[in-house]
């Protein structure tokens, strides 16, 4: 099985160690993932922003870069949903290539669940975790249950992290509300997405989360920014640091613990 | 203006927008647990958007059919090709019963068509006659919601308006006692009343009948006085069979109100006795949605239900749309319909997905609304700075040596550069900064740290290739 790991611009730049507990996780699996060093971006930033003229070459530098592996993994719902739901628009339907690049892109809890059958790994994470549900996981992906809708699901990232000794997870008023990240409208329209910031925030606080989590950095990056603004003692990690930290004590004796097939 | 800015000044006044969330967060609260007390739910909103598809596929033949079975039954129909059209129609018939005084049910077309004013213009007296509708006009503002048009104004506002307006006590804000003083207001209006104007819900092509769906029963009693109905609607309002209005009014009430059906869904099928029944049908832009890649905006039912769960329109306020229909659905109609004066609506909006989760007729409203920004990037209208920085963006990206040079160069400057260089408020990171910290720059990138990684795993363990 040939794996790629691919790394959003933004995690590369700014969080090198969500890159690195991907890494550590996907091996603890037992899997062995290259990591193409021509990769950049998915395009989001300009196809989100309408400039499909300016995401397009983005697009075809991915299917280049990816073409030829099994699978592509990445830690993040966002980047993972531009690729499968948005590059047939950019890319033609016809190159068989580029449509296998899109089927074979998956989010790293999608590829841990539902290719290598992991279910929830033994490990030991003593706190109590807030999941953050970011939308494109959620409703592109669909990742986890929609309060919106009607349709039953399993939740993906809670199923991952519920096996480790100690942890416990918050209470939300509001499960799935978005944080108000979503790419240049964090900027763009700040003030609402400020607002929409505070309020998970003040959310996560009610419920006494210690430990923030998410798929998807961005999401976790504004988050974050609020939180170490108003100095608030909430911890924020990606799930994969979370999973990288508590599988390494794992009792040990077993040669891949999170497997079960 | 644009929604940025008025959206800035709706969120500055944090307790205000908090109490405009929470109102339309518990409305959302109340459709979900509608929803999930309807076990065939998911298969109900796939059955409206089949029927909507199927009615658009064949719209000149419903119309037609439509027109056939209304007449049949006594009912004059007009055909109007754009808001002017519709306004002209509405007036001629009103004046040729030398109508002086009219009362008005809730409908969204004639606010399109700004048919209010219009009519003033022409010396005839409108009276809104649905109380949150009421309020507003009173207040001399658009509403800020379709379904709940007063609903950013708190009821100590509504008991200063009817203070002013209908007398009612100075200071007094209990619901009741003002919804009592509107009743009795409202009542001489509908007695004095020559001639009743609604909206439609639904319009049934198989037996020419229309619907009309209210909770105040203001509909009805609007019609039931005066001799003169005029009925106005969009030709999106249509639907094949009366068979096809039980999966409708099922879904409509649940997902605007988190009732599970309004109080009032009265059937019209021709005029009142001695009296007229005018159905004004309107195009206004309709047929060209019909052929663009944007048809399915077209199927919407005005439930609200996208806006009572954006978290956007929840915290900017209608308003702040400077439009007709408001939130999600609002930011595809009006950009299509004048793109120039709405271009910032799709960008207001974070692609969360909710509204499409919602909505009963199942809207890709999210899609809609990126395939809208698409567009405004061909009408050249999203702005030339956001244009260029699409444009450099792209440029580095494309090119994996120049965008990690830039990577490196960038996180080098955020490590050592001055809080107020960096912070410039004219920059994006400016922007980004004014209310949350940016990201803390390591001194490397996953890559670097990668090759590092790869490089010390060959050194220790050399007979590995």
């Amino acid at each position: 099985m040939k794996v790629a790991l691919f790394i959003p611009c933004y995690v590369d730049q700014f969080y090198p160690d969500v890159g690195m507990a991907t890494v550590q996780v996907l091996e603890s699996c037992g899997v062995q993932v290259d990591f193409p060093q021509q990769q950049t971006c998915c395009g989001q930033p300009m196809a989100n922003s309408g400039c499909m003229p300016e995401a397009r070459p983005l697009a075809e530098k991915f299917i280049d870069t990816f073409a030829g592996y099994d699978y592509i993994v990445s830690p993040s719902g966002s980047c993972v949903s531009m690729v499968r739901n948005h590059y047939d628009h950019l890319v033609s339907g016809s190159d068989a290539q580029a449509v296998a690049v899109r089927r074979q892109t998956l989010e790293l809890g999608e590829f841990l669940v539902q290719v290598l059958g992991v279910r929830s790994p033994a490990g030991v994470f003593p706190h109590k975790v807030g999941l953050h549900q970011s939308c494109h996981g959620l409703r592109e992906l669909r990742l986890g249950p929609c309060s919106e809708s009607m349709t039953p699901r399993d939740s993906l990232l809670q199923q991952l992290l519920s096996g480790f000794a100690g942890i416990s997870f918050s209470q939300l008023q509001r499960k799935d509300e978005c944080c108000g990240f979503g790419g240049t409208f964090a900027v763009g329209e700040e003030a609402v997405s400020a607002m929409m910031g505070e309020d998970r925030i003040n959310d996560h606080l009610q419920a006494g989360t210690e430990v923030l989590t998410a798929g998807d950095m961005s999401c976790l990056m504004h988050l974050d920014g609020m939180i170490r603004r108003r100095k608030l003692p909430i911890r924020v990690l990606h799930y994969a640091q979370i999973m990288a930290q508590a599988m390494q004590q794992a009792p040990t004796g077993q040669d891949h613990p999170a497997v079960t097939r | 203006m644009g929604h940025p800015a008025l959206a800035a000044d709706f969120t500055a006044d944090r307790e205000r927008a908090r109490w405009h969330d929470r109102a339309l967060w518990f409305v959302r609260e109340k459709r979900d647990r509608m929803a999930t007390g309807v076990p065939e739910w998911e298969k109900l909103r796939e059955m409206a958007s089949a029927i909507k598809r199927h009615t658009q596929s064949l719209m000149a033949d419903y119309l037609q059919q439509f027109e056939e079975n209304a007449t049949r039954h006594g009912a004059i129909v007009h055909w109007a090709a754009d808001a002017a059209e519709h306004n002209r129609i509405v007036l001629s018939i009103l004046q040729s019963h030398r109508v002086q005084r009219l009362v008005k049910s809730k409908s969204m077309l004639t606010e399109e068509c700004h048919l209010n004013p219009f009519l003033e213009q022409h010396g005839i007296h409108v009276v809104d006659t649905d109380l949150g509708e009421r309020i507003v006009q009173l207040r001399e503002e658009p509403p800020s919601h379709i379904v709940l048009p007063a609903i950013h104004i708190k009821k100590e506002e509504v008991g200063e308006c009817f203070h002013e307006h209908l007398g009612t006590e100075k200071g007094a804000s209990d619901p009741k006692y003002l919804t009592e003083a509107a009743r009795g207001h409202l009542r001489s209006c509908f007695c004095e009343a020559d001639a009743g104007l609604t909206g439609v819900n639904f319009a049934i092509a198989e037996t020419g009948g229309i619907v009309i769906c209210t909770n105040e029963g203001n509909a009805d009693l609007g019609i039931g006085l005066p001799k003169i109905h005029i009925a106005c609607m969009g030709m999106e309002k249509l639907l094949p069979r009366a068979a096809d209005l039980s999966v409708f009014l099922r879904l409509l009430a649940r997902s605007a109100t988190g009732q599970p059906i309004t109080t009032y869904s009265s059937h019209f099928h021709g005029p009142q006795q001695g009296g007229e029944l005018h159905i004004v049908i309107v195009d206004n832009g309709r047929s060209e949605i019909l052929q663009s890649e944007f048809r399915q905006s077209l199927d919407c039912i005005r439930c609200g239900a996208c806006m009572n769960t954006c978290p956007v329109y929840r915290r900017s306020g209608g308003h702040s749309y400077e439009a007709t229909v408001p939130g999600p659905i609002g930011s595809i109609l009006t950009p299509l319909q004048s793109p120039a004066q709405s271009s910032t609506l799709p960008f207001a909006c974070s692609l969360c997905g909710s509204c499409t989760d919602v909505c009963p007729v199942k809207i890709p409203l999210h899609h809609q609304l990126f395939a809208m920004r698409e567009r405004l990037d061909q009408q050249q209208l999203i702005g030339t700075g956001k244009k260029l920085q699409m444009k450099a963006l792209s440029v580095v990206l494309s090119n994996t040596w120049l965008y990690s040079l830039v990577g490196n160069v960038a996180r080098a400057a955020l490590r050592v550069l001055p809080k107020f260089l960096i912070q410039n408020p004219l920059t994006p990171a400016g922007q980004w900064a004014r209310q949350r910290e940016l990201p803390e720059a390591p001194a490397k990138s996953f890559r670097q740290l990668y090759a590092e990684r790869q490089q010390s795993n060959d050194q220790s363990s050399p007979g590995s290739h």
